[in-house]
């Protein structure tokens, strides 16, 4: 397979993993600003929002305050912000063009009838009533694209390359919504526990689509320990930080059966596993959740970029 | 029976499928049938069916001149046009007369120049021509062949006559149009299809796949390793280029994914490199590879050409085909396929002026009006000129400009071009069609019966190339 091919493939999948995220995030911020005002005011809320989907800066750069209508612009249709769920789509649609020949049609439908769609909406014309559906849209949109990808594409290096694209896309943003709200989450927190906690912690749970499976799995209220816990470290969570690399781990051991190289990104994604397998809540949060995070987020940039060298991406 | 067309219809043009009379020629009688029993609104609905899969499927070209990234999809007509069996046969051998004659001619310039001896040709219409290649001079290409896909453009103006139009022997394109209009019909229309027998045109890949291996370099021991060379998704043609390696089951590549080192060509993969023995180019010569051509080109491979004169890759087509089909070298191509096959040329070309002659050249300036001026290297539509549908000022503007430059115009009379009907909005009517077979020559030569067929949509109009507003039909050539 061409190392371009294989950067596309990792890219293309990464951005629509992307996109979903952001919409995701776009949700939740919708819906906190449709509760009761906190005391802090809805701008600390869209401005976590922003940190979660890394864009801060580039918002600041842009615009002097921070207002729903501005965030949920930039989120979703900014032409400048290559995160925006516009670009990741066009991207996305782009890279797969380029490489038609390592998609199924399928998956070659799904991206470029979602960008013929999103293209066609003017931002203007979605009010807030119709706002939510256009997130489910996208949500939809993307799940059809990962079942088009799950159900049709050939077992070789561009579905390892694809899986290793959404995952690492996955940890990342899922380790960015931990780490924005960490304070939140501290054991110290769990002693106070007033209304406004509880209503943070189901914001984090409710941005990886987590609030109801959490009841199914700890059958309690939410508590802090619980939410951090059911985001890092358990296996059966699907946007947990341990799925992620349970799945990492497999794209990059399928990958070698089919090419010997690798072996940095392999030796690293071991060292994150492991940590993620033996480590207990205790000792993060005796280390620090948030060095916890951090390290984490740097661990999976450096696998990200083993992956580009070691498997000549371009 | 009868069937009822939108438009008056001007008996000297042929129309492909009604007589006169109005009544169905005999390889559409079925379609004929068909058509009387279809509505408007059914066939604006399939319409849009079609439409619906085309830009799912991202069928789409991009218009030059609007920048590169304007996609667009070019419409479709839901008419089939139809071929006998018996037509197709004079065709083809028309057509393979031709292919070969003209792969003789490219061997001959390219070496001893046997034509321009004999006096058939002037030795400068070759040598100053711009698309001569002076570096493929003394060089044998795999299997002597030049020109391995070609794309031969003819046009009909009565029952048995038919004409070339002209040669297309660089990088032909539509063919995946070809496939997929194919592909398109069986799916909106399936009764059609068990109501004839028509015979396929989906093997094709396969055909140019057996083309391109068996033109491998010598020094290419094992099974060859092909690739499809890009120049990118804003070409206009890129759905192709995909489509193709996709259906042949080869890497789609750009010119940054090649290499050259230690005397091959390689392809930067995720293991490092892989070796590649064949280049279906569709990157244009002067783009191909920087140190020998064009320097400032970053579609190519530097060092790609000096590898190809070694030995140790194929380029398909070759460098310097476009000699063969330069619109000054098409006035000679009869003279050409008696000179090198010994037989009277099977299909006609149409007459052809030379501005280049001073005779010549006033008789086009005296009759403007009714001849079709074409530049030289022009292609696409581009740079013409319709003396019949021309205005003053158009006229006076080409008269200058010939006068300026003649030997970079040819000019031919205004051919009546067949019509076949199509779906109009207002209901059934003739539009112009013209014919591109696609030829594949390499241990032998590979013919798809049929090929693309392009319409004018606008009424009246003769120009059917897709960047002024032609479309394209399915083409059937029915068996015996």
């Amino acid at each position: 397979m061409l190392g371009r091919t294989a950067s596309n493939l990792f890219w293309l999948s990464r951005y629509i993993e992307r996109a979903e995220n952001i919409a995701r995030l776009t949700e939740v911020g919708y819906r906190i600003s449709m509760t009761p005002d906190t005391g802090s005011g809805h701008r600390e809320d869209w401005k976590s929002t922003l940190i979660a989907a890394g864009c801060l800066d580039s918002f600041m750069k842009r615009h002097q305050t921070i207002t729903a209508e501005k965030v949920q612009n930039f989120l979703l249709f900014d032409p400048e912000n290559p995160s925006s769920v516009r670009c990741c789509l066009e991207t996305a649609r782009n890279n797969g063009r380029a490489v038609r020949t390592g998609l199924t049609r399928e998956m070659w439908e799904a991206l470029n009838s979602t960008w013929i769609e999103f293209a066609g909406i003017k931002p203007g014309t979605l009010d807030s009533g119709k706002l939510p559906d256009f997130l489910d849209w996208i949500r939809q949109r993307s799940n059809m694209f990962r079942g088009a990808l799950l159900g049709t594409l050939l077992r070789d290096e561009g579905y390892f390359f694809a899986q290793l694209g959404a995952f690492v896309e996955r940890a990342d943003n899922t380790a960015r919504i931990l780490d924005v709200k960490y304070y939140v989450l501290l054991p110290s927190h769990e002693m106070i526990g007033g209304g406004l906690d509880v209503y943070q912690w189901e914001t984090i749970l409710r941005s990886v689509s987590a609030h109801r499976s959490y009841r199914h799995v700890y059958k309690d209220s939410y508590k802090p320990w619980n939410v951090a816990e059911f985001l890092i470290l358990r296996p059966e969570m699907p946007r947990s930080l341990r799925f992620s690399y349970d799945w990492i781990e497999r794209s990059l051991n399928g990958l070698k059966s089919i090419n010997p190289a690798g072996e940095q990104a392999r030796r690293q994604c071991a060292v994150v596993l492991a940590d993620l397998q033996n480590n207990s809540m205790d000792t993060i949060f005796q280390n620090g959740l948030h060095e916890f995070l951090s390290q984490f987020m740097q661990r999976n940039n450096q696998i990200s970029a083993s992956v580009a060298s070691e498997y000549y991406f371009q | 029976m009868v069937l009822k067309s939108t438009e008056a219809r001007s008996p000297a043009i042929f129309d492909e499928m009604l007589t006169t009379d109005h009544a169905a020629r005999r390889p559409y009688e079925a379609v004929a049938e068909w058509l009387a029993t279809q509505t408007r609104g059914s066939i604006k609905k399939k319409q849009e069916e079609a439409d619906a899969i085309f830009r799912r499927l991202g069928i789409t070209f991009a218009v030059y001149g609007e920048g590169g990234s304007n996609e667009r999809l070019i419409p479709f007509d839901l008419i089939p046009r139809v071929l006998s069996a018996k037509e197709w046969r004079s065709l083809e051998r028309g057509i393979e007369q031709r292919v070969r004659a003209l792969n003789a001619f490219l061997y001959d310039i390219y070496h001893r120049q046997d034509i321009v001896r004999a006096g058939r040709i002037p030795a400068e219409m070759i040598n100053q021509n711009e698309a001569f290649l002076p570096e493929m001079i003394g060089f044998d290409p795999p299997r002597n062949v030049y020109a391995h896909i070609i794309g031969t453009d003819i046009v009909r103006t009565g029952e048995n006559e038919f004409f070339v139009l002209e040669d297309n022997l660089r990088t032909p394109s539509g063919v995946s149009y070809m496939m997929e209009n194919r592909e398109a019909m069986m799916h909106l229309f399936p009764e059609l299809f068990s109501a004839h027998r028509v015979r396929p045109v989906e093997h094709y890949p396969e055909l140019l796949r057996q083309t391109l291996e068996s033109v491998a370099p010598a020094n290419c021991k094992s099974d060859p390793t092909i690739a499809v060379l890009t120049p990118g998704i804003y070409n206009s043609a890129y759905f192709e280029h995909s489509f193709l390696a996709d259906q042949m089951g080869v890497e789609l590549v750009q010119g940054s994914d090649l290499f050259i080192q230690d005397g091959a060509l390689y392809m930067r993969t995720t293991k490092g490199k892989d070796r590649v023995d064949v280049i279906y180019r569709r990157v244009d010569d002067a783009y191909l590879d920087p140190l020998s051509f064009d320097p400032h080109s970053m579609l190519g491979v530097p060092g790609l050409f000096d590898l190809y004169r070694a030995g140790g890759v194929t380029i398909v087509n070759a460098p310097g085909t476009g000699i063969a089909d330069d619109k000054a070298i098409y006035a000679y191509v009869p003279d050409i396929i008696e000179f090198y096959t010994g037989e009277k040329p099977i299909l006609k070309n149409v007459p052809t002026y030379r501005c280049s002659l001073d005779s010549e050249r006033s008789y086009v300036l005296d009759h403007l009006s009714e001849l079709v001026v074409k530049e030289v290297h022009g292609s696409g539509g581009y740079g013409m000129l319709i003396g019949p549908a021309a205005t003053k000022r158009e006229l006076a503007e080409f008269r200058k400009r010939i006068e300026a430059r003649p030997g970079n115009y040819i000019a031919q009379p205004t051919l009546a071009l067949s019509t076949c009907p199509a779906a109009t909005a207002a209901g059934f009517a003739p539009r112009h069609v013209d014919l591109r077979p696609f030829v594949l020559l390499g241990d032998k030569i590979r013919l798809t019966p049929g090929g693309l067929t392009r319409v004018a949509l606008k009424k009246g109009s003769l120009v059917v190339n897709s960047s002024q507003g032609g479309g394209t039909k399915d083409t059937w050539v029915l068996e015996d």
